[in-house]
């Protein structure tokens, strides 16, 4: 009698334990249905993207893992470039109080007349997204705020992504981990 | 020509730019053989170790349950849980780990649109499945919040379990209000208040470090706070260890109940023998029980209400409903500074009833939401008291399953050697 009990709790014991493992692999498959073998990262979309600066301090790395990137096949090549120079300036050289970079980060080239090439230099640039707006000002938007893989290390709540004001940073598959806007259509 | 034209332009084009839509600049034909540079696409490093992470924490997993079950040995536990705060914390940064890949499944389960990757999947599950088979392996050597408590702990208080237990009940009240938060698409609350985080990244935003700080310094002290009284993947495994087939047992032979591993577990995890008289008699066992679970169906109605009219209030973080918020408020006063979240919606030209209807919806789902928290929160408590009343019936010393890390302290305190003889 007395090892009744201990037995009926032995043989519940396996039951509840066959209970829990079934769950688990139903909560396996469910996931199987619902997940991907491509793993997901995070991109800034720039049709969304209003360069409000988050970016650039919103980062948990400093300086950002979202850099300017120049998409040259969408670029007019302007002699006097939006990205490039303030508004507001003195003159269309290339001093400091004449340039929108904060830590001047562009470079230009002349390439033939009347064309100069806008160069970004990666090491330099903060993310802060000034140059991007003026280009999108009056040029063709081929300045785009981008997370650069190189440098996101993959937050799983992406931390810019919590504070940009209009949504524009999502997931997108790693096999495809750039939403830059091209010639002739978006991506 | 073209030069004078570009330079017109440039000239003009503030005031096109007010008059019609943006004037564009023509990409120009290039007549000296100019070859189009193409920006670089740098691929995502971490996309390259998400496969490579999941079999290390496959290794991890089998290494913890071997050194614990088999070698029981702190030693080499110890090697193993510097590796794990050193590759899973310091080298890869935290991320992703299992304990925020719960938020990951449940946005899964939520937002049609989102695919879970299976190597965080991965991450979800297998800490789960070796916890159904050895326990919370994964806590002791594994996990690198785990780690990193674990390694600083150096004078450990016992906490009685007058506080210990009903503190236990956090994690299951936490996990809930992650989930909550993850199916509205709120965000990841457990990633966001993750105490450790600033640490393995040697910066973050003073909040962060500060609590970082508090964490670290009341981990000299306390045994694992974070696993014990927050961690809501910890309730996840909590609830797989109790069924757990085969968990670290104490003595390797016959317990001769000698009390020491009780004294050596920080956690407070390992149960004394019951008594003879410990036990109470049938009858009053069952007024007991029928008295607990009488109120636990009020209890549970009563936080279901709670919650109920909490949920408006829970639904203001989710950057939505912030956005219909700060609209409604630019629209009473136009003259007010406008938010970021306001000028971008505006500027993207989106419309103030769509972005009105997508808050109310947002609210009233998470009213539900926060009635579905408030239940659980019921139902967690209710069980609490529930268990408090029915007392199992031990004849040895033992580590309770759920609460157990398998740290493999209580190992070498016992004195009885696996031939049953004592050293």
């Amino acid at each position: 009698m007395a090892d009744e009990p201990k037995s009926r709790r032995a043989v519940l014991a396996d039951g509840v334990r066959l209970l829990g493992l079934a769950a688990t692999s139903g909560v396996l498959g469910a996931l199987a249905a619902k997940s991907d073998a491509r793993n997901m990262v995070w991109q800034i979309d720039p049709d969304l993207c209003t360069q409000c600066g988050k970016c650039a301090t919103s980062c948990v790395l400093t300086p950002s893992a979202v850099k300017c990137v120049h998409s040259y096949a969408l670029c007019g090549y302007c002699q006097l470039c939006f990205g490039l120079f303030r508004d507001k300036r003195a003159g269309n050289d290339l001093r400091a109080e004449n340039l929108r970079c904060p830590t001047d980060a562009i470079r230009r080239r002349f390439v033939e007349d009347p064309y100069y090439e806008i160069t970004i230099e990666e090491a330099l640039c903060i993310g802060c997204g000034i140059c991007v707006k003026g280009c999108g000002l009056f040029g063709n938007r081929s300045l785009q705020l981008q997370i650069r893989h190189d440098r996101c290390i993959g937050c799983n709540e992406c931390s810019i992504a919590r504070d940009c004001p209009s949504n524009a940073i999502r997931r997108v598959p790693a096999s495809r981990p750039y939403l830059l806007r091209q010639r002739g259509g978006t991506r | 020509m073209k030069r004078t034209s570009l330079a017109l332009t440039g000239l003009l084009a503030p005031l096109l730019a007010m008059g019609q839509e943006q004037k564009r600049q023509p990409p120009p034909d290039f007549t000296s053989g100019y070859q189009l540079p193409s920006p670089t696409t740098p691929v995502p490093k971490e996309a390259l170790f998400a496969w490579f992470d999941v079999g290390v924490l496959l290794l991890a997993l089998v290494l913890a349950a071997y050194i614990v079950l088999s070698r029981r040995s702190r030693a080499w536990l110890l090697v193993l849980t510097a590796f794990s705060a050193a590759y899973f914390g310091f080298y890869r940064l935290g991320c992703v780990c299992s304990v925020g890949s719960v938020q990951n499944v449940v946005l899964a389960f939520a937002e049609p649109s989102y695919r879970l990757s299976l190597s965080v999947a991965a991450f979800f599950l297998l800490p789960q499945l070796f916890a159904l088979f050895y326990g919370r392996v994964f806590c002791s050597g594994v996990c690198p919040l785990g780690a990193i408590q674990e390694l600083v702990l150096v004078k450990p208080l016992r906490i009685p379990d007058w506080i210990a237990g009903p503190l236990g009940l956090v994690p299951f009240l936490y996990l809930g209000l992650a989930v909550l938060y993850a199916s509205s698409g709120a965000g990841f609350v457990v990633c966001r208040y993750d105490p450790f985080i600033a640490l393995y990244r040697l910066g973050s935003s003073p909040l962060m470090a500060w609590l970082t700080g508090m964490f670290l310094a009341a981990s000299l002290f306390i045994g694992r706070p974070y696993c014990r009284f927050l961690c809501p993947y910890g309730a996840l495994l909590r609830m797989a260890s109790w069924l757990a087939s085969k968990p670290a047992r104490i003595a390797p032979a016959a317990c001769i109940s000698c009390h020491l591993c009780a004294k050596e577990c920080p956690y407070g995890a390992i149960l004394p023998p019951s008594a003879e008289g410990d036990r109470a008699p049938l009858h009053q066992l069952r007024r007991t029980l029928a008295r607990r679970l009488a109120v636990a169906v009020p209890l549970v109605v009563c936080l279901a209400v709670l919650g109920w009219f909490a949920g408006p209030a829970m639904a203001r973080v989710h950057p939505k409903v912030t956005l219909a918020r700060e609209l409604a408020l630019s629209l009473d006063r136009p003259e007010a500074p406008k938010t970021l979240a306001v000028e971008a919606h505006r500027r993207l030209g989106r419309s103030d009833e769509e972005a009105f209807r997508e808050a109310a919806a947002i609210q009233r789902s998470v009213r539900f939401g926060g009635a579905a928290l408030g239940a659980w929160a019921g139902v967690v408590v209710a069980a609490y008291t529930v268990s408090l009343a029915l007392r199992r019936r031990r004849r040895e010393y033992v580590a309770e399953p759920g609460t157990c890390f398998a740290c493999a302290r209580c190992f070498a305190s016992c004195p009885v050697l696996p031939n049953g003889d004592r050293s």
